[in-house]
């Protein structure tokens, strides 16, 4: 790790001000995510700037009847928080999916949504890697690429965007609220990560010294038919192969609307409305969660080890839109899948 | 107060267990001294090649930077390879040297050794080493190494296979059942929690102090004396906690030889303690091809079994493991063919990693078995009964002791195995399939020679001492045990010391072979004392015991008595006042008895039962409980006992389920080399671990007892692929078995 010199800011606008003015400079908050990647030399900020004091901690009601989190709220608190756990089950599940209790008591909201991908070069400096070196290649594409994408991917990166709690943002359709140099912005969540095409580098629209200070949420309207559903190579502490989140409105036995985003597939959490349009106003069976699962899957492609999540993808979105069409949304304390 | 007797055979908490839970205990990157320097092994970035330049200069300007050490600026050592095989575990071939030359062998191989003042200045100055490189391609998958070949030169102490008996093509062409498979086990990485780690103490005068990582203190003390050339007398190794360690630690590795140059190139203090990520530099479970075939006749009884084994061992080195032999042993059968070759790979040399070859070797006999079973139509316990062997067929001689039969049975009925369905896929609950599988498991019951010391103090202290390892295992409690139960004394008056050179000599502490043979050299040196003991007392004045032998007196709560008149006693403080001394020792060695192990092998045997339940759409496999069977001999410690079998159980369902370490394959680096990404088992993955110890009496030793550090892990693997295919009617014969291999 390479030294650094380190800066607590007091306010957001001394924050931003702090990053936005010098290109070496990056936000630390939980740094679950920062400090590994600096001890492996992938990423060399000569300045940290630690937002953790910042007044960015609650959870406030919206006027919408939505929820608004602020950036620094941890995963554990959000997960465990009543008004979530009530009215967003989707997104407590999807962050007690991921990671370790130890690692969601670190991370923050924010800084979820900006870690960086998993890549196996990624992280070793001694490989070439568009992502961390543009233009010098992607060693995964002919590589050890079991955990890379399937949709979305450019011939300059493979990679994913790890993140469970993001998967089911997509699916919730939130809004990240900004602030930078020039003023404070929203993005919808479907417009916050990017594909890689020919600028892997970047893994979102944010520009350098942009700060994410809260997530919104619209009001709730999925009820318990939802799930998040995570497969990976061990039952715990394991990022995703693929996941879905699904919910679905439903009217009886009618099909509202309906939301599936899928993790571990792309750059970005997957999905396709048009997929999901395909349920609207029909009853639930599974020929048509097998329609959904083709639709979203369309054009998918593997790159050796990974070609098995385009069946695996498709099989999981079948039975997460059966266990939310049931209202019996996947429980991560038991590892049975249900 | 007597009733505490014996300790031996029954559950003892940790006597270090405090200690370790409270920080107190000190592992070899712990130690410090005022002048201790930090260093950071810088690592090749290419797999196969020559360096053609290395550029320092930025390194050795950083903040706090030392001295940068490589190949060109590095002290003197011997050109031939014998001084580096002064190493108890070393195989046929050219020892690596750290900086010889040029030349680079694998990915990850220290190419300099930056030393700082801080260990953070060390590791950044290490990142800031440039080297260029001439770069050759790498190969680094056994299956496309260049040619196969039986190793010219054996390693010692492992047996080759034996010669073919019978007509095993023969036999196998005539079977009426036939079966036929190619099994894969994957490389595996070690990867133990405390890192591999060396603090070298320069006391002046070329007196060193260190303390390294290491299952035997005296091996890599010897190896050190000799590469350096460095007086014996001079030179002590201390460590006497080892955070884990598997075989990883058994041959010295390249942090002690660098700790070491670097100390007396700069006559100071140096710690050098190496990154998870080279933690994938050193030993590591050889990736194995292997090819078992069976024939049987229609019960299911063996008539041909030939077992081929192609394992990948590194350009400049021979390891061996005995990974066929099993299959000679395990079960009865006339004909016989093994065949064991290596493969070069481009990566470091393996090393033994619990149970080597055993591991690796019973997984393709055992899934072989299991395949049997149903070509047959035999119920896999039937079967195992059906082909029983009282005879190992390989030497030729019967088993010391071998209660396998019990194990199966008892393990069987702990289990429930009689509700499994013969059929699979044929159980099933919800969307999950059931599945029931079973293996056998076997190990070395070996012992080797060992010395050991027992003082006794005034104060009715005992201290046993012996310079084996406790890597993590329990051997300090259990010699406790053992001394306490020798001297009739409470638990709490003995204190164990072990890791030390400056204490009788111990080799390596692998092969499962500890307990028994320090064990035993510590009830030895006990005896000793306890004669050194009476003899003083039978010279007291008056002495009621004046005419008592050993076997006439007992030896209880700090007093020497007469069996047949308790009354007629002296105190041990009493003697030693008397002796005018403030101690006294009792020294003993222990060797292996030669005519025992001429007419009997030794083997402990397991039965591991493992019920699995599998998504059937989706693949996801959850193990849902284990139980293992142990036949090993007299259970010292019923507690330390279940835990190291836990471990090897766990570590086998991590065999069979996750572990994996993956090669770039044309980078030749390893890709996961990390804690996130390396998978071994979680919390989640692990059920309820159900650990039977049967009876079996064993005479190959005093104390009666076989080791255990491995064959809990012996099997595991198998009963989990087992189970897997009765529930899934998938024969999964590469690990781990993943959900992609099930979909
Ligand atoms: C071993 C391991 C396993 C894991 N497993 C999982 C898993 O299974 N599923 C999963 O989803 N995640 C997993 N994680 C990832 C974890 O969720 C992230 O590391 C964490 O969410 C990052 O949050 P942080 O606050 O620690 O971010 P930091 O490390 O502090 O920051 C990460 C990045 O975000 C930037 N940043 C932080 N906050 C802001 C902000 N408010 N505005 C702008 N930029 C900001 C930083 O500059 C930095 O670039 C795992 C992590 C580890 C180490
Ligand atoms: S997939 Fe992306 S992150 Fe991975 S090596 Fe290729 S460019 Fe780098």
């Amino acid at each position: 790790m390479m030294n650094f010199s380190y800066t607590r800011a007091e306010t957001i606008a001394d924050a931003v001000a702090a990053v936005a003015g010098d290109p070496d400079a990056r936000f630390i908050a939980g740094g679950t995510n920062l400090v590994d990647l600096m001890k492996y030399d992938v990423m060399k900020p000569g300045r940290l700037v630690d937002i953790t004091r910042l007044p960015l901690r609650e959870i406030e009601a919206t006027d919408g009847g939505g929820l608004k989190i602020g950036a620094l709220v941890p995963n554990s608190d959000l997960a465990y928080d009543q008004r979530i756990q009530r009215d967003y089950p989707l997104l407590s599940s999807a962050i007690l999916a991921g990671a370790s209790a130890q690692l969601r008591n670190a991370a923050t909201t924010g800084g979820n949504l900006i870690q960086r991908t998993r890549c196996y070069y990624f992280y070793d400096v001694a490989t070439p890697c568009n992502k961390r070196e543009p233009g010098s290649g992607c060693s995964a594409k002919t590589g050890v690429n079991r955990i890379h994408a399937i949709l979305g991917t450019s011939d300059a990166c493979i990679a994913t965007h790890p993140s469970d709690m993001c998967v089911a943002l997509a699916a919730l359709e939130a809004v990240v609220h900004v602030e930078g140099p020039d003023g404070q912005r929203t993005i919808a969540f479907a417009d916050f990560h990017r594909l890689p095409g020919d600028e892997p580098q970047y893994d979102n629209t944010l520009a350098h010294g942009e700060m994410v200070t809260a997530v919104e949420l619209p009001a709730p309207r999925f009820g318990q038919n939802h799930t998040y559903l995570k497969l990976r190579d061990r039952l715990s502490y394991a990022f995703a192969l693929v996941s879905v989140a699904a919910a679905i409105e439903m009217d009886g036995d009618v099909i509202g609307e309906t939301r599936v985003a899928l993790g571990g597939v792309a750059h970005k959490p997957w999905r396709v409305p048009e997929a999901e349009a395909l349920l609207k106003g029909k009853f639930a069976t599974r020929e048509l969660f097998g329609e959904v699962a083709d639709r979203l899957l369309q054009g998918a492609k593997g790159f050796g080890d990974n070609d098995f999540k385009i069946e695996l993808a498709r099989r999981a979105v079948v039975r997460a839109l059966t266990q939310a069409a049931a209202g019996a949304p996947q429980v991560q304390s038991n590892k049975i899948v249900n | 107060m007597s009733n505490i007797h014996p300790y031996v055979g029954r559950a003892n908490t940790r006597v270090d267990g405090p200690l370790k839970v409270s920080g107190l205990a000190k592992y070899s990157a712990e130690f410090g001294a005022e002048d201790l320097a930090y260093a950071a092994a810088v690592p090749s970035a290419v797999a196969k090649g020559r360096i053609t330049a290395l550029d320092v200069s930025a390194a050795l300007a950083a903040p706090g930077v030392i001295e940068v050490l490589s190949h060109k600026n590095r002290i003197d050592f011997p050109e031939d390879d014998e001084p580096f095989k002064n190493d108890m575990v070393a195989v046929p071939g050219s020892p690596f040297r750290p900086f010889r030359d040029d030349k680079i062998h694998y990915a990850g191989q220290a190419i300099a050794l930056v030393v700082a003042d801080t260990h953070e200045n060390a590791r950044y100055a290490a990142t800031l080493v440039k080297a260029t490189y001439d770069v050759e391609t790498p190969n680094v998958d056994v299956a496309t190494s260049a040619n196969y070949y039986d190793p010219p030169e054996k390693r010692d102490g492992i047996p080759p296979p034996p010669d073919p008996r019978g007509d095993a093509k023969g036999a196998f062409d005539r079977a009426p059942i036939k079966v036929e498979s190619d099994y894969r086990v994957v490389a595996e990485h070690h990867n133990p929690m405390e890192l591999q780690a060396t603090t070298v103490i320069w006391e002046g005068d070329g007196r060193l102090l260190v303390h390294n990582k290491t299952q035997g203190v005296v091996n890599p003390k010897n190896y050190i004396c000799s590469v350096f050339g460095l007086d014996e007398d001079k030179v002590r190794f201390f460590s006497p906690y080892v955070g884990g360690a598997f075989g990883m630690a058994l041959r010295p590795h390249y942090d002690v030889f660098l700790a070491v140059m670097a100390s007396l190139k700069l006559e100071r203090s140096v710690r050098l303690v190496l990154t998870r990520a080279q933690m994938f530099t050193m030993g590591w479970r050889p990736d194995c091809l292997q090819t078992l075939s069976l024939g049987a006749e229609t019960s299911g009884k063996l008539t041909s079994i030939t077992h081929h084994a192609i394992q990948a061992t590194s350009m400049f080195e021979d390891y061996q493991e005995p990974i066929v032999n099993w299959s000679g042993l395990l079960y009865d059968c006339d004909n016989v063919s093994l065949k064991y070759e290596l493969g070069k790979v481009d990566t470091s040399t393996p090393s033994d990693m619990r149970a080597p070859g055993a591991t690796t070797g019973v997984f393709a006999l055992e899934c072989a078995m299991d395949e049997l079973s149903y070509a047959a139509g035999v119920d896999p316990i039937e079967l195992r009964l059906l082909n029983y062997s009282d005879h190992d067929q390989n030497d030729d001689k019967p088993f010391s002791s071998k209660e396998l039969k019990a194990a199966y049975e008892q393990g069987a009925e702990r289990f429930g195995w009689s509700k499994r369905s013969f059929e699979p896929r044929s159980m099933k609950e919800g969307h999950e399939l059931i599945g029931y599988g079973m293996a056998t498991g076997c190990w070395e019951a070996m012992t080797m020679p060992h010395k050991a010391r027992a003082t006794l103090t005034a104060d009715g202290k005992l201290e046993v001492a012996c310079a084996t390892a406790d890597i993590g295992t329990g051997t300090y409690t259990i010699l406790a045990q053992i001394g306490a139960d020798a001297l009739g004394v409470d638990i709490a008056e003995v204190t164990s010391k072990v890791g030390d050179t400056s204490l009788p000599m111990a080799p390596v502490e692998g092969g499962s072979w500890a307990a028994a043979s320090a064990g035993s050299a510590v009830k030895l040196a006990c005896e000793a004392l306890k004669e050194e003991l009476l003899k003083h007392a039978r010279g007291l004045d008056n002495s009621p015991l004046a005419n008592a032998s050993l076997d006439l007196v007992t030896f209880s709560n700090g007093r020497i008595a007469l069996k047949a008149d308790l009354a007629k006693a002296v105190s041990v403080a009493d003697v030693l006042k008397s002796a005018g001394v403030e101690k006294l020792d009792g020294e003993a060695g222990y060797a292996p008895d030669e005519e025992f192990t001429k007419k009997y092998a030794g083997y402990t045997h397991g039965a591991c039962f493992v019920e699995v339940r599998v998504d059937e759409e989706l693949g996801v496999i959850r193990l849902v409980r284990i139980v293992s069977a142990i036949a090993a001999g007299k259970i010292l410690n019923p507690l330390t006992a279940r835990s190291q079998i836990l471990g090897g159980v766990v570590m086998g369902c991590g065999m069979a389920l996750h572990e994996e370490t993956k090669w770039d394959k044309t980078l030749g680096r390893v890709m996961n080399a990390n804690l996130g990404e390396y998978h071994v088992p979680a919390h989640a993955d692990i059920p309820e671990v159900d650990v039977i110890f049967v009876d079996e009496e064993d005479g190959s030793n005093p104390l009666g007892i076989k080791g255990l550090g491995e064959i809990g892990i012996v099997g595991a693997a198998a009963a989990v692929a087992n189970a897997v295919f009765h529930a899934t009617g998938k024969r999964v014969r590469e690990l781990p078995i993943t959900i992609d291999k099930l979909l």
